[in-house]
C-alpha cells in the first residue's frame, strides 16, 4: 500500500523490540469478541489511477457551474478564483500543518491570520475579528449566543429575511440551550419592522445584509433602537464581496458581524467547506468564540504572532468556554486572505462594481418582474408559474437559472419567486440567455 | 542575536527571510487581479454605496506570491517531517485527494442547484456514509458537522432529543459523565447544551474504573457518558462494555469521542462495544489535511436508537433518484448551512478507496505498532505513567517525572525538539498526568524516521540531565520563544496602522 511505509522486515524487528509476538497481540485490551478476524466487508485497496477513474466518473454525473449560464446564490457564490490562490494554499507547509500551537514554527500561519483578521475588520468596519468559524450559519448562531452572554438575556429577534439555514442552525441551539428565537415571516420586498419587536428581554436583533431576497437597507436606526433597549445588533452577510460596494455594517452600528467568506478564494464545493467570519467590538472581545491571533515579541525582541486570549477557549476553560469550537476553517481563511490581497483596494472595488453592474443589467431586462428595489448582485424575480419547475426546465436546456425560494421556504406561498445571483462570472450572453428565458 | 563574523547586512540569513505584513508592502497603483472597470450606469444601491476606501493594500501578483511563499517557509507541516502531535493524527496527506476534490464536478457545483444535476455528488455522500457505517458498525451517519467538536454537539443534541422524546421528565436527566482525561471540547459541548458535567477521575491504569463508574451512574439523572476510546492516555478502555451497560442501565446514552479512531479502524467496530453516537474527525483518521487549523469534517455515526434523531438534511433514495430531505419530524434540527463538507468527503473517500478494507486494517496496526515501538524505546529515559498497564494504542504518553530536578520542563523539551527539526508532540494534555507529552507518530512514518525521533529524544533527555541550557530553546527556528503574556495582557489583534 503506497501510503504505508513500514515493511514486513521492519514489523518483525519492531515487534521484537517491543516484546510482542504480533501486531494483533497489541490489541489485547480490546474485548476478544469485538476484534474482527479479518478485513471488513468493503472493497480492497486500489491504485491511484483506479481511484481517480472512479471518482471522476462520479464527478461527471454532476453539472459543473462552468458548463453554462449560471445564476445560483443564496449563500454560496461562484466567483473567479485566481490561479495563484489555489497554488499557494496547496504549499505543503500550509496545507499539512496543524493549528499553530507551537508559534516558533508556525509564524507563516500566524502572520496570515493576523493579516486576515485585519482584512475582516476593514471589510466589515468592525474592531476585532477572530480566526474563523465553520461557516456563516454557525458564525451567526455563535453571534446570538455571544449576545446572550453579553446582555445576560435570552431572546433573539430574527429577521424573516435571514437565510433559513442560518435561522434553523441558531434555532436548533436555541431549543437545547433554552433561549428564545423569534423569527418573523419572510418579506421578499423588504421593509420589515423589527424595531417594534425589541423589548427589555431582547439580547439581539439579527438581520441579513444583503438579505435572502437581495434587499439592502440602512440599519443605523435599528441599531439605535436596539441599543436604546440594551440589545445588540447582529448583522449577517452571506455575500462578502458586497462589502466592496456597500457601506460596512460597522458604520451602521452593528455590534457583531457574522459572515460567510466563501466568495473570496473558495469554491462552492456543494456548500462546504465554507468560511465563517466573525467580527465584533473591542469591548466584547473576551466574550468572542474561537481563536484569536495576536502580535507580540520573541525572546530577541523581534515581532511575532501567537494565538492569544485562550482563556476563553475550550482547551483551557473547558465547561466554561465561550464556545466548544476547536478546528475552524484555517485553509479557507488562507484562500480568502490571498484572494483579497491579490485584489487589493482597486481590485475589490472593481470586482464588486462588475457584480452589481451585471445584476443591474439583468434586472433592467426583467423590468417589473424584479421584486427587490435595491440590491447588490442578487435579487428576487416573480415568475408566472412555479419557480422550481422553471429552474428544472431551464436546467434541461443547460441554464442554471437560480435558486427557487420554495427550496428554502417550502410551503410559504412563495413558489413563484426565484433568487437570481449575477457575479463577474456571468457574461453578457449568459445574462441575455437568462433574460430571454424568464421573459 | 549575538554578533559574530557571519552577521549579514540585511539581518536575513540564507533562506530565512523576514517578511513584512501585506499592509507594510502597500504600493498604491499596483494590482494583483485585472478586472476592468464596470461600465458607468445608474446603480441600484439605494444610497448605500461605500464612500471611503476600505483600506486594503495594493500589491502586484509577484509580490503576493512571494509573500505567501515566504510565510509558508516559516511553517512546519507533515510534508516537512514527523509531526507527532498526540490526539491530532497528523498523517501523510495524499495529493491525489486534493486533485479529486478539485474536479469541477465536485468543486464547481452549487449546494442548491437542482438535485437532478448533482446525482453524482449525492451518490458520493452516500458512499462515504456506507464506508463509515460499515467501519463503525453503526447504522446512522450524519454528514453535516463541520469538525469534531461540531460532531460532539450533533451527537449530544441527538441524545437530548431522544431523552426528550422518551417522555420522562428529561429535565431531571442532565448529568453527563466525562473523564478528567477528556479533550476540552467534551465538557464544553456538554455545558453548551445545558448539561451538568460530572467528572470521572482516571485510575492508576489511565482508565475509567468500572466500579466507580457504576457508582456514579447509579446516582441517577444520567443523560450520557462522553468517553474517548482509545482514550487520551493512549490506552484502550478495556472495561468499555461494563461502562456501556452501566450507562444504558441508568437510562443514559454512550457518546464516544472518535478522535482516536485511527487506532482501531478496520479492526474494531464501536457499534460492537455499545456506543450510541460517535463523531469521526475526517481530518484525523481519514487524512483530510488540517490546513493549519481546518477545515475539518466531523460526521457522526448513530446506533439504531439514535439514528431517527439525526439532523437534516438527509439523503434519501426514491425510485433510483437521490434527494435531499430537508424536513423530518424526528430530526433534532440543523447543524449548519447546506449539506456538509463536500470537499472533505471527496478527499476522505479517495483515502478510503485507496486503502480499502485491507489497507485500513494495516493503518491501525501500524499506527499502534509505531506508538508501542516509541514507548518501549523511550520509557527508560522518559517516565511513562501507564506503560505498565499493557500495550499502548496509537499514542505513547509520558509525564515529566524523569525530568524532575533537572530544571528542564516538558515545554523546554518541546522547544528543543524544534531546534532538532522535529515538530513537538502534544504537551500538557491530557491534564491528568503532570507535564504530559503525548506522542502520536501515525502509520505513515518510516522506521528510519521513528529511529531518528528516538535518538533525538534520548539525546535531549541526556542533555536535560547534564544541565544543558534547554530552557532557552529554540535557537534555530524563525522565532525564539514568543511572549504570550504580553500578547494576552495588551492584545494587538489587527494591524494598528490600518486604523483611521
Ligand atoms: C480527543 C479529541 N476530541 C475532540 C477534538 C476536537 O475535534 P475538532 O478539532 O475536529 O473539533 C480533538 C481534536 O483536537 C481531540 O483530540
Amino acid at each position: 500500500m503506497r501510503y504505508l511505509p513500514i515493511t514486513g522486515a521492519d514489523r518483525s524487528e519492531m515487534l521484537r523490540a517491543i516484546g510482542a509476538p504480533s501486531v494483533d497481540a497489541l490489541f489485547s485490551d480490546v474485548p476478544e469478541d469485538a476484534l474482527l478476524a479479518g478485513p471488513v466487508d468493503l472493497p480492497h485497496h486500489a491504485g491511484e489511477f483506479e481511484v481517480e477513474q472512479r471518482l471522476s466518473r462520479l464527478a461527471g454525473r454532476n453539472r459543473a457551474a462552468g458548463a453554462g449560464p449560471f445564476f445560483c446564490g443564496a449563500g454560496s457564490y461562484r466567483h473567479h478564483i485566481p490561479a495563484s490562490v489555489d497554488y499557494l494554499i496547496q504549499r505543503g507547509e500550509f496545507l499539512t500543518s496543524y493549528t499553530p500551537y507551537q508559534p516558533e514554527i508556525a509564524q507563516g500561519t500566524l502572520q496570515y491570520l493576523f493579516e486576515f483578521q485585519t482584512q475582516v475588520c476593514l471589510l466589515t468596519g468592525m474592531e476585532v475579528a477572530n480566526a474563523s468559524m465553520y461557516d456563516g450559519a454557525t458564525a451567526a448562531a455563535e453571534a446570538v449566543m455571544m449576545a446572550n452572554r453579553v446582555t445576560r438575556r435570552s431572546k433573539a429577534v430574527v429577521s424573516g429575511n435571514l437565510h433559513p439555514h442560518y435561522r434553523d442552525t441558531a434555532a436548533t441551539l436555541a431549543r437545547f440551550q433554552g433561549f428564545a428565537l423569534e423569527a418573523g415571516p419572510p418579506a421578499p420586498a423588504g421593509g420589515e419592522d423589527l424595531a417594534s419587536r425589541i423589548d427589555g428581554d431582547t439580547s439581539c436583533v439579527v438581520v441579513q445584509y444583503p438579505d435572502l431576497f437581495g434587499n439592502i437597507r440602512d440599519f443605523s436606526e435599528l441599531a439605535e433602537a436596539a441599543h436604546a433597549k440594551g440589545a445588540l445588533l447582529v448583522v449577517v452577510v452571506t455575500e462578502i464581496v458586497a462589502l466592496g460596494a456597500l457601506r460596512p455594517p460597522g458604520g451602521m452600528g452593528a455590534d457583531i458581524v457574522a459572515a460567510e467568506g466563501q466568495s473570496l478564494g473558495n469554491a462552492m464545493s456543494f456548500g462546504g467547506p465554507h468560511l465563517g467570519l466573525f467580527a465584533a467590538r473591542t469591548r466584547h472581545m473576551r466574550q468572542m468564540p474561537g481563536r484569536l491571533c495576536g502580535e507580540t515579541v520573541d525572546a530577541d525582541g523581534r515581532r511575532g504572532y501567537v494565538l492569544t486570549l485562550a482563556t476563553r477557549e475550550q482547551h483551557i476553560r473547558r465547561e466554561r468556554a465561550t464556545s466548544n469550537i476547536c478546528t475552524n476553517s484555517g485553509l479557507c481563511s488562507l484562500a480568502f486572505t490571498i484572494h483579497l490581497t491579490l485584489l487589493g483596494e482597486t481590485g475589490l472595488k472593481r470586482l464588486a462594481a462588475l457584480n452589481h453592474a451585471g445584476a443591474v443589467s439583468l434586472a433592467d431586462r426583467l423590468g417589473d418582474r424584479v421584486v427587490t428595489p435595491h440590491f447588490f448582485n442578487e435579487f428576487t424575480v416573480r415568475l408566472d408559474g412555479d419557480a422550481a419547475d422553471a429552474v428544472e426546465r431551464l436546467a434541461g436546456g443547460g441554464v442554471l437559472a437560480g435558486v427557487p425560494v420554495s427550496r428554502l421556504h417550502p410551503g410559504a406561498g412563495l413558489d413563484d419567486l426565484l433568487l437570481v445571483a449575477v457575479t463577474e462570472t456571468a457574461g453578457a450572453d449568459d445574462i441575455d440567455a437568462l433574460a430571454e428565458a424568464l421573459q | 542575536m549575538t554578533g559574530n563574523s557571519h552577521d549579514t547586512v540585511s539581518g536575513d540569513l540564507g533562506l530565512s527571510i523576514e517578511e513584512p505584513l501585506i499592509f507594510e508592502q502597500d504600493s498604491p497603483g499596483a494590482v494583483g487581479v485585472d478586472w476592468p472597470e464596470a461600465e458607468a450606469g445608474a446603480d441600484r444601491l439605494g444610497g448605500l454605496a461605500r464612500s471611503g476606501p476600505v483600506g486594503l493594500p495594493s500589491l502586484a501578483e509577484p509580490t503576493v506570491v512571494r509573500h505567501y511563499t515566504r510565510l509558508s517557509q516559516k511553517n512546519y507541516g507533515i510534508d516537512t517531517g514527523l509531526f507527532p502531535l498526540g490526539s491530532c493524527t497528523m498523517k501523510h496527506n495524499p495529493r491525489l485527494n486534493e486533485r479529486m476534490a478539485r474536479l469541477p464536478g465536485f468543486a464547481d457545483i452549487h449546494p442548491l442547484q437542482p438535485e437532478s444535476t448533482v446525482q453524482g455528488a449525492l451518490a458520493l455522500c452516500r458512499e462515504v456514509q456506507r464506508w463509515l457505517s460499515v467501519l463503525t458498525g453503526m447504522p446512522g451517519v450524519a454528514l453535516t458537522p463541520g469538525a469534531g467538536a461540531h460532531g460532539e454537539l450533533c451527537g449530544m443534541m441527538a441524545i437530548r432529543a431522544a431523552l426528550d422524546a422518551g417522555g420522562e421528565a428529561s429535565a431531571d436527566r442532565r448529568r453527563v459523565l466525562v473523564p478528567d482525561s477528556a479533550h476540552g471540547t467534551n465538557p464544553a459541548t456538554a455545558a453548551a447544551l445545558g448539561f451538568e458535567v460530572v467528572s470521572i477521575p482516571e485510575d492508576e491504569r489511565g482508565r475509567v474504573d468500572p466500579g466507580r463508574f457504576e457508582a456514579l451512574a447509579g446516582e441517577g439523572g444520567v443523560a450520557a457518558v462522553m468517553l474517548t476510546n482509545p482514550n487520551t492516555c493512549g490506552v484502550f478502555e478495556n472495561d468499555i462494555r461494563r461502562i456501556a451497560d452501566a450507562v444504558h442501565e441508568a437510562g443514559g446514552y454512550f457518546y464516544c469521542d472518535g478522535a482516536n479512531f485511527n487506532a482501531i479502524v478496520g479492526r474494531v467496530r464501536p457499534g460492537d462495544l455499545g456506543v450510541d453516537a460517535m463523531h469521526i474527525n475526517l481530518h484525523k483518521t481519514f487524512s483530510t489535511p488540517h490546513g493549519g487549523g481546518g477545515p475539518g469534517s466531523g460526521p457522526v455515526v448513530f446506533s439504531e436508537a439514535l439514528a431517527p434523531y439525526a439532523p437534516v438534511p438527509r439523503i434519501v433514495e426514491e425510485d433510483g433518484v437521490l434527494r435531499l430531505e430537508e424536513a423530518n419530524g424526528r430530526a433534532f434540527g440543523r447543524m449548519k448551512a447546506f449539506h456538509g463538507q463536500m470537499g472533505m468527503f471527496v478527499r476522505a473517500l479517495a483515502y478510503m478507496m485507496s486503502h480499502g478494507a485491507d489497507g485500513l486494517r494495516q493503518v491501525s496496526g501500524d499506527a499502534v505498532l509505531n506508538a508501542n515501538y516509541l514507548l518501549r524505546r523511550l520509557e527508560d529515559v522518559y517516565s511513562a505513567p501507564f506503560a505498565h498497564s499493557g500495550p499502548a494504542m496509537h499514542e505513547a504518553l509520558f509525564d515529566d517525572r524523569a525530568l524532575r530536578d533537572t530544571g528542564v520542563s516538558t515545554l523546554d523539551i518541546a522547544k528543543a525538539m524544534i531546534d532538532e527539526g522535529l515538530h513537538p508532540m502534544t504537551v500538557y494534555f491530557p491534564l491528568v498526568v503532570h507535564g504530559a507529552m503525548l506522542v502520536e507518530p501515525t502509520e505513515t512514518e518510516t522506521r528510519a524516521s521513528l529511529d531518528r525521533f528516538i535518538a533525538i529524544m534520548r539525546g535531549l533527555a541526556e542533555r536535560a540531565k547534564s544541565g544543558a541550557p534547554l530552557t532557552e530553546a529554540p535557537f534555530h527556528a524563525p522565532r525564539r520563544r514568543l511572549d504570550e503574556t504580553q500578547a494576552a495582557r495588551k492584545p494587538v489583534l489587527r494591524w494598528q496602522g490600518a486604523r483611521e
